[in-house]
């Protein structure tokens, strides 16, 4: 009987368990995570700060199904691995055995490093834990600083403003998320983050947050003013929890560095999600990223090969969707960016992939409400960005996702911008005459 | 004599919803359960889009709260396929 020892309790641990369970009835299953709550959607913690939800509905499995999974769970962290042993030291210093190993042990945030930074009140967003103390905090605060990029920053800003609490974001540059937004789009956000009442603050860094009896009571910003708050709330980017492999010798880059099977270095020992840097065959490099879909398929591909069942992860197109400010919007594939000021790496719900570098064409169309940037080379679209109306997502995620030749449609597109979403919808449907867009399986229908 | 009051009633928007059904776009939901917490019938929408099914429940009212709801587009009206002979 296989001993799997799954480190960790998110998404990718979980599909890893959820694979292993159905492709071995008999295979003991141990999870090592010092969360112990139900297993739950970590981006759904967004809903959770704006109390849009309720905690007991983040949970994403009943306790039939984890039941049926006849996982044993330890409450502890794994602090060394001896991968020759194949041995784990756990943090109530027992030793746990394992046949096979997946570290599914995600991100962390970064700490900022301004004086002040260790007063209470100054809080990071990692889990549901510190999305409870940031709730209970908001109730008590009048106004907070937000510092950081991405959409975490804002998930942290509007958490704040539907509880009442002046927001105040502070951007060191002169715009919002300029790694993966172009201006325009930055804009969009900047103007639906003040509709919703968040004061952002341009090129305003926090130099020292200021304390009283070890709680927060202000920041000295940059331009040397005293903004009065409770909270300082930092999103300054992640970093993939990476010492337990890095310790035990196992090639580590930025992320733990795993084959297309989410095999590490080390015999026997596997990696997934955010903490896995995995190669991307179409970009020739290993990226890293922070997505949720790909992390419970990385989680679900790391488990069927625990289980003795060859399966390869297919790196489908990065893709995330996000709500920022008042708009939907979607990122798919390479888009471009530049440097931000705001993040010192990626930020949750961020791909590595998304700020390839290829050479290309950008065309935009843009209304009242609704925006649409594709990046284009000569055959194919590269990338797109999609804010507001959601209609032309999908099409543009599968013929990016299937590199579909758009030489039919190209001259249109770049001559007639005006035209970009009627065109690229009737070239969508002239490929897809059926009535019923199939989902994924269909990729070879569309690429042949 | 007051007059007899008639309720409006949009025949486009029920002939479209007659023929129409819920469906997640696959690739977008992360789960975090407001369609369901919303949907005043009570359906458990999130596992449908968890596997990537149409919201296939007698219980649903084609009301669109939880289109309105899932803050990242997830879900949509879609034709329902006609029968494959």
């Amino acid at each position: 009987m296989t001993h799997h020892v799954l480190v960790g309790s998110g998404i990718a641990a979980l599909s890893a368990a959820e694979a292993i369970r159905g492709a071995d009835a008999a295979a003991r299953i141990t999870l090592v995570s010092d969360e112990t709550g139900p297993f739950y959607s970590r981006p759904g913690l967004a809903y959770l700060l704006t109390g849009a939800i309720p905690e007991r509905q983040l949970s994403i499995r009943s306790k039939a199904e984890v039941s049926a999974l006849s996982i044993k769970r330890i409450s502890a962290r794994a602090e060394q691995l001896w991968p020759a042993r194949h041995e784990l030291r756990l943090s109530d210093d027992s030793i746990l055995g394992y046949d096979r190993l997946l570290i599914a042990t995600g991100a962390a945030s970064i700490a900022p490093v301004f004086p002040g930074a260790d007063l209470d009140g100054v809080v990071l967003l990692d889990g549901v834990d510190q999305a409870r103390d940031f709730v209970g905090r908001a109730k008590k605060a009048q106004s907070a600083v937000v510092i950081g990029g991405g959409s975490t920053a804002i998930e942290l800003a509007e958490g704040l403003q539907a509880r009442g609490v002046q927001a105040h974001y502070f951007l060191r540059g002169d715009r919002y998320w300029s790694r993966v937004l172009d201006a325009e789009e930055s804009a969009l956000v900047e103007a639906g983050l003040a509709r919703t009442g968040v004061a952002v603050h341009r090129r305003t860094e926090v130099v020292r947050v200021l304390g009283r009896n070890g709680r927060v009571v202000a920041v000295e910003t940059s331009h040397g003013d005293t903004l009065k708050c409770q909270l300082v709330a930092v999103a300054i980017g992640v970093r993939p929890r990476v010492t337990l492999a890095d310790e035990a010798g196992l090639e580590v880059d930025r992320g733990i560095v795993v084959s297309e099977r989410m095999e590490s270095s080390a015999a026997d020992v596997f990696a997934a999600g955010d903490v896995a840097q995995a190669f991307d065959p179409a970009l020739g490099r290993a990226v890293l990223d922070t997505l949720w879909s790909a992390a419970a398929e990385q989680g679900r591909v790391a488990g069927l090969n625990m289980a003795g069942r060859p399966t390869v992860f297919h790196r489908h197109v990065a893709l995330n969707v996000t709500q920022l400010g008042d708009l939907v919007t979607t990122v798919i594939g390479e888009v471009g960016g530049s440097e931000d000021p705001d993040l010192i790496t990626i930020t949750r719900g961020q791909s590595e992939a998304w700020s390839g570098a290829t050479e290309g064409t950008t065309l935009v169309r843009h209304d009242a409400t609704d925006r649409i940037r594709i990046h284009i080379n000569d055959r194919t679209i590269l990338g797109a960005v999609i804010m507001g109306d959601q209609a032309l997502s999908l099409p543009l995620t599968r013929l990016i996702a299937n590199r579909v030749d758009i030489t039919p449609i190209r001259d249109t597109l770049i001559e007639r911008p005006e035209m970009l979403a009627s065109t690229l919808l009737d070239f969508w449907h002239s490929l897809t005459p059926w009535d019923h867009a199939p989902p994924y399986d269909h990729h070879a229908r569309l690429a042949g | 004599m007051p007059r007899k009051k008639h309720l409006p009633v949009d025949q486009e928007r029920l002939a479209l919803l007659r023929s129409s059904r819920v469906e997640p776009v696959p690739g977008r939901c992360v789960q975090c359960g407001l369609c369901s917490w919303n949907c005043p019938t009570g359906i458990d929408v999130r596992g449908f889009a968890r596997r990537g099914l149409p919201i296939d429940d007698a219980r649903c009212l084609k009301c669109g709260t939880c289109v309105a709801r899932c803050p990242r587009a997830v879900l949509q009206f879609s034709p329902v396929p006609r029968a494959i002979a």
